[in-house]
């Protein structure tokens, strides 16, 4: 084989489809790794399961409500969407940063939007796996059931805050072209408080209205209760109707849509004039 | 005429550096207004102290930098206003890259860049096989990327800049680390792939004076931001041997038994070396080897080799910074 007998690369095709192949390229790794990496069941599904199962254990030594299982294990399910949307999105650049991919990412003719938005589609992926594990291990465990109603509004739940979370993530990831370890910082600003004011183990109306409006600025406040009303909707103390917070979280999604492209534009101009997309040089 | 595959015009790049331990910051210029064209077909050699700009310019060419002042092409696009056009036409393979996901194989690696270029699958896959074949990395295909050895990993790297068939192609220190045979093999087949089609061009960053050699058509100098020297190797030889070069080995001799006060000969110097001594001279010309000689015959040694030497790239390397060195020198 020589380089004059290598078979001809094709003319470009259209703006779609290089979009799709640049996502799917980029969302292989992260759904082959589910299956490739062994120590992702342990460490993404078992260990966090163990902190789920101890709120659990907490409310059943409580006498609490047998729905309050149903929540907290809702709760682990939601953990692992979000941790994937902090660690496996919003940081992910830091370290593509230091191991010299996001150069190469850059400079890839399809841009880094859609090597992001791969990146969501298989974070999104691996972040299903571990959910479904988490509900389907902890009815296992705990003997609980899950029988949602209106099936198309659950649905339609999971959509629109996947979009607004995954476009957050996008967002954050963005701060990582200008910044390295203050941006690290500020994504960690995001995790605690968040488990708290989003209501992960609790119904989260006991936070106060004006808590809980801040709160639903991030779409897993919103997006979790929506759901425990879904699933428990003659005993879940609600923050506002289904529908009204399935429209909230629409607009939610837009607007983080819209901030996510305009940030990594903004940032990917200034790490170009700052010089900050690697170290030295 | 042919449009430039590079081209730059008073290229300025300066970065603002904190300085350690206090709150202001300096500036530092890492391109001090170059200008530069290098033509299609063209594999074109930079060479530079560490520091010297290079990488800066290969980072400002890639559309990963944005310049201070000034104005770059890359096939006749501007690297500002048309950077993703600019990607369409180039690659970029640096020196000790770690880049790719341990997890993936060599194969399914090269695959995920082939995709972020547009190309459709079987071709990719057709393409990364047969370049694989030519860089004799055909077996490691299903081996995970993290299980590499370093020079494998700089073989995966070149087939990721070449799988896309690209116009331009920037080799930044591509064969830093590895030893002999890869960087060999490497070598080869940038040459025969730039031979293959015409119109491709290399811009090729090295520290290894005989990889420019080797490898470039044209060779500039680069130092403190500005190109100090620009032409073809040899005519860079020639200018920075500054005469004609001999060296000769002879009987033991005393010294240089003053060649040096011999008309015409600029430079002498002597060394032992296994009981006979080896003298290094350069001459204004090759017609005062005959008062040398003459000069050898009255000290009644007899010459035991005589060879016409050209300085090594790395001599004119030395040479041309180490002047401009002195220059700065005495200026400061």
């Amino acid at each position: 084989m020589s380089a004059r007998t290598l078979t001809e690369v094709p003319p470009r095709p259209g703006p779609y489809v290089r979009l799709l192949r640049a996502v799917h390229g980029r969302a292989y790794p992260r759904v082959i790794g589910v299956g490739r990496d062994k120590t992702w069941t342990f460490y993404e599904i078992l260990l966090p399961l163990l902190g789920t199962f101890a709120f659990v254990y907490v409310y059943r030594a409580l006498h609490a409500p047998e729905r309050f299982v149903g929540y907290v294990i809702m709760g682990g399910a939601t953990t692992a969407v979000w941790l994937n949307v902090m660690f496996m999105m919003a940081s992910q650049l830091w370290w593509e940063k230091k191991d010299g991919n996001l150069e190469l990412h850059m400079m890839a003719p399809c841009g880094l939007l859609p090597i992001l938005l791969g990146m969501s589609a298989g974070g999104i992926f691996m972040a299903t796996v571990r959910a479904t594990s988490v509900v389907v291990l902890g009815s296992l465990v705990f003997h609980v059931s899950f029988a949602p109603t209106q099936i198309p509004a659950f649905i339609l739940v999971f959509v629109v805050a996947l979009v607004g979370l995954y476009a957050l993530g996008v967002a954050l990831s963005s701060l990582f072209l200008v910044w390295g370890r203050e941006a690290w910082h500020t994504t960690q600003i995001f995790m605690e408080p968040v488990y708290l004011v989003s209501g992960f183990y609790f119904p989260v109306r006991v936070l106060g209205l004006a808590t809980s409006a801040v709160a639903s600025l991030i779409p897993l406040t919103l997006s979790l209760d929506a759901i425990r009303q879904l699933l428990y909707p003659h005993e879940h103390p609600k923050l506002l109707g289904v529908w009204t917070e399935i429209g909230i979280l629409a607009v939610l999604a837009v607007v983080l849509v819209w901030a996510a492209r305009t940030l990594l534009m903004r940032m990917e101009r200034r790490a170009r004039a700052d010089g900050t997309l690697a170290q030295g040089y | 005429m042919d449009v430039p595959a590079i081209q730059t015009r008073d290229l300025v790049r300066s970065f603002r550096i904190k300085t350690a331990g206090r709150i202001e910051r300096s500036t530092v210029v890492a391109l001090d207004g170059i200008s530069l064209e290098v033509a299609p077909g063209q594999m074109f050699g930079l060479l530079g102290r560490n520091g010297a700009g290079k990488t800066t310019l290969i980072k400002i060419l890639v559309t990963l930098l944005l310049p201070s002042a000034g104005e770059a092409r890359v096939a006749g696009l501007d690297v500002v206003a048309d950077a993703r056009r600019v990607r369409e036409k180039i690659t970029m393979v640096s020196g000790g890259e770690h880049t790719g996901y341990g997890i993936l194989t060599v194969r399914e690696q090269l695959w995920m860049f082939a995709r972020f270029y547009g190309m459709p699958s079987r071709i990719a896959k057709q393409r990364i096989d047969e370049l694989l074949a030519v860089v004799g990395l055909s077996d490691a295909r299903d081996r995970k990327v993290g299980e590499l050895s370093t020079g494998m990993r700089q073989k995966m790297n070149v087939v990721r800049g070449l799988l896309p068939d690209p116009q331009i192609l920037f080799l930044d220190e591509p064969t830093v680390g590895l030893d002999v045979g890869a960087s060999r093999d490497i070598r080869a087949y940038i040459k025969e792939w730039i031979a293959a089609k015409p119109g491709r061009t290399i811009l090729l960053t090295t520290h290894y004076m005989h990889e420019a050699e080797e490898l470039c058509d044209r060779v500039a100098i680069i130092h403190k931001g500005n190109i100090i020297a620009d032409d073809s190797p040899a005519a860079l030889r020639r200018r920075a041997a500054g005469g004609s070069a001999f060296l000769l080995t002879t009987e033991p001799l005393d010294g240089t038994v003053a060649l040096d006060q011999v008309r015409g000969v600029r430079q002498a110097a002597a060394k032992q070396i296994d009981g006979r001594t080896e003298l290094r001279l350069v001459l204004d010309d090759d017609g005062v080897v005959s008062a040398v000689v003459e000069a050898l015959a009255g000290a009644k040694r007899r010459i035991l080799s005589f060879e016409k030497v050209e300085p090594s790239l790395e001599d004119v390397f030395v040479r041309t910074v180490g002047e401009r060195f002195e220059e700065e020198s005495e200026d400061a």
